[in-house]
């Protein structure tokens, strides 16, 4: 027998009364991703351990550095290491600066890149071959998560449900948060010790 | 009358609390006594007209454990799933409300919250939603403000804390049922798993899963939850459907996310007569296969346009084993108000100004 045609459904009968519009450049992206090319990304979490392992020194580094961010100011430091940051971090990840970094705990693959820029895993729509529904030629950023947070020392922070972004802290130094947080960490460390 | 699962004040009111049940409603106790659980997919209607949400659930009635509402499936519009479960409680039937991410933000979604769960909605499914290009309307805005896992968790601390994300204290916390999605289909196959442990630590209660045509990668995918121990946690509802033909069942392979149809379904389905009457008889199949998995606590029948199939594959799979869900009774009260109306209909009326003027025609004739 031959296959019925399938009913229009109103939503098929809707797609095809929509006005085309007359000029749509080749390659536009609705998610407005940052990057054609994933060769970089991909190549951060191949090598996600190494990269786990220079940001710990580097973390330590920006700790160490305190007196030199408290003397300068966080607020007026913010600027210089925000801009370092934002283009660092963007060449190596594609980074979308959201503010709070996520990367240790997702096998360096920024979830922000995720059309539905999710925190805590894939979707269920992610392709047979492990590339995304809402952009097909790209490789699910959750897909390449998993794989990457297999090499890190630190493979099972995946595993931690993460809260929901802050969009207030949007364009802001992850850094220089992380770097006052553990600063005030210690000194509030310190002042309990010193009571006692 | 001796329905099961019913307030005996009034059929179609909430139950009476039990210990260790989160929500007042039938569907978390069906599954909390190990029996096996129906739901079944309501088609949302394109219309203002809550008649149209009455004639589709009334297809499941008998039938079903539970209905669910979805929230614009496949990023097309529809009418919203809290007015849906307003209108579904209103009639009685346990609704499940589907709460996507794709179109509110948390400000929202908490308010949805409280508001479908003062309508009597007592179960809730987390949901991240599909993409906005998947529907009829591609240039929408995506939201995507939390994901499936941080709403859970926003609503289970709505419930148990009594308190809004932000802290701010609730006066009455909506009593639910949490459930969630899941989708052992879709790669990275090893992830899967865990991401359920994430969804059960951030506060599922009940998972249903995507359309099952694979049923080894199932097994499976269960054999793993069971390692982990997490069918202990978590009821786990398949989802299953039958397919039209095999042209439908190409064309959800290549346009409905996250759907996974092995070739050999398809082969089945091009081979036979009736390919609408194999799709049925196919869904029944994977059904029988299903329910014997272990860890599996019900199904979850999506029947988009076939619906008037659900009550025949129920049957036909035989997976209630006898037993008859809540179903629909006409109200006794509603009865003896009709009756009572019709009587007065029937009376003679008593109009004051025809009763003066046949007074004044008969002094007239006098």
């Amino acid at each position: 027998m031959a296959d019925e045609p399938t009913k229009p459904t109103q939503a098929s009968l809707n797609k095809k009364a929509a006005q085309k519009t007359s000029y749509k450049p080749s390659g536009v992206s609705a998610t407005g991703r940052k990057a054609r090319s994933f060769a970089i990304r991909l190549w951060s979490v191949r090598h996600a351990r190494t990269l786990e392992w220079f940001y710990a020194h580097f973390a330590e580094l920006f700790l160490k550095l305190h007196p030199v961010w408290k003397a300068v100011g966080y607020e007026r430091a913010e600027g210089p290491i925000k801009f370092i940051e934002k283009h660092a971090k963007g060449f190596l990840f594609d980074c979308r600066m959201c503010g709070q970094c996520a990367l240790s705990s997702t096998g360096m693959s920024c979830p922000m890149n995720c059309p539905k820029q999710l925190r805590n895993g894939p979707c269920g729509g992610v392709r047979a071959n492990g590339h995304c529904e809402v952009e097909p030629d790209m490789p699910c950023v959750w897909v390449q998560a998993w794989s990457g947070a297999q090499k890190m020392d630190g493979r099972d922070n995946i595993l931690t449900v993460q809260k929901p972004v802050d969009q207030s802290l949007r364009e802001t130094s992850s850094w220089l948060r992380v770097t006052a947080t553990a600063a005030a960490d210690r000194e509030a460390a310190l002042a309990e010790g010193a009571a006692q | 009358m001796t329905q099961p699962d019913t307030n005996p004040h009034d059929p179609s009111a909430l139950l009476e609390p039990l210990p260790g049940h989160s929500s007042l409603g039938r569907l978390e106790r069906i599954l909390r006594r190990g029996e096996f659980a129906v739901t079944a997919e309501l088609n949302p209607p394109d219309s203002a007209n809550p008649h149209d949400v009455y004639e589709r659930a009334a297809i499941f009635d008998g039938w079903v454990d539970g209905i669910n509402a979805v929230d614009a499936s496949g990023a097309n519009a529809h009418m919203s799933s809290v007015g849906i479960c307003a209108l579904l409680t209103r009639m009685g039937y346990a609704s499940i409300l589907q709460i996507s991410c794709r179109d509110k933000n948390r400000i929202a979604i908490q308010g949805d919250v409280l508001g479908a769960s003062a309508m009597g909605v007592q179960n809730v499914l987390c949901l991240t939603g599909d993409g906005v290009q998947a529907g009829d309307q591609p240039g929408a805005k995506p939201v995507f403000d939390l994901d499936s896992m941080s709403l859970l968790e926003t609503i289970r601390i709505m419930r148990d804390n009594s308190k809004f994300l932000s802290g701010r204290k609730l006066t009455s916390p909506p009593t639910v049922f949490l459930g969630a999605a899941i989708n052992p289909f879709a790669p990275p196959h090893d992830f899967r798993p865990h991401r359920l442990a994430k969804k059960i630590a951030a506060g599922a209660q009940f998972v249903q899963s995507q359309y099952c045509y694979d049923v080894p990668m199932m097994r499976a995918y269960m054999q793993q939850v069971r390692d982990m121990g997490l069918d202990q946690e978590c009821f786990v509802m398949c989802g299953v459907g039958p397919l039209a033909s095999a042209r439908t069942a190409k064309w959800m392979r290549s346009n409905v996310p996250g759907v996974h149809i092995p070739d050999h379904i398809i082969k089945r389905l091009e081979g036979a007569e009736d390919q609408k009457k194999e799709g049925k008889q196919l869904c029944i199949d994977i059904i029988n296969e299903v329910k014997e998995i272990e860890g599996i606590s019900g199904i979850h029948v999506m029947a988009y346009r076939q619906e008037e199939f659900v009550a025949e594959i129920v049957h036909d799979s035989g997976v209630l084993k006898g037993r008859r869900p809540w179903r629909k009774e006409p109200n006794p009260v509603d009865q003896m108000v009709a009756e009572r109306m019709e009587e007065i209909l029937e009376e003679p009326k008593h109009m004051l100004h025809e009763m003066a003027g046949a007074a004044g025609d008969a002094d007239a004739q006098d």
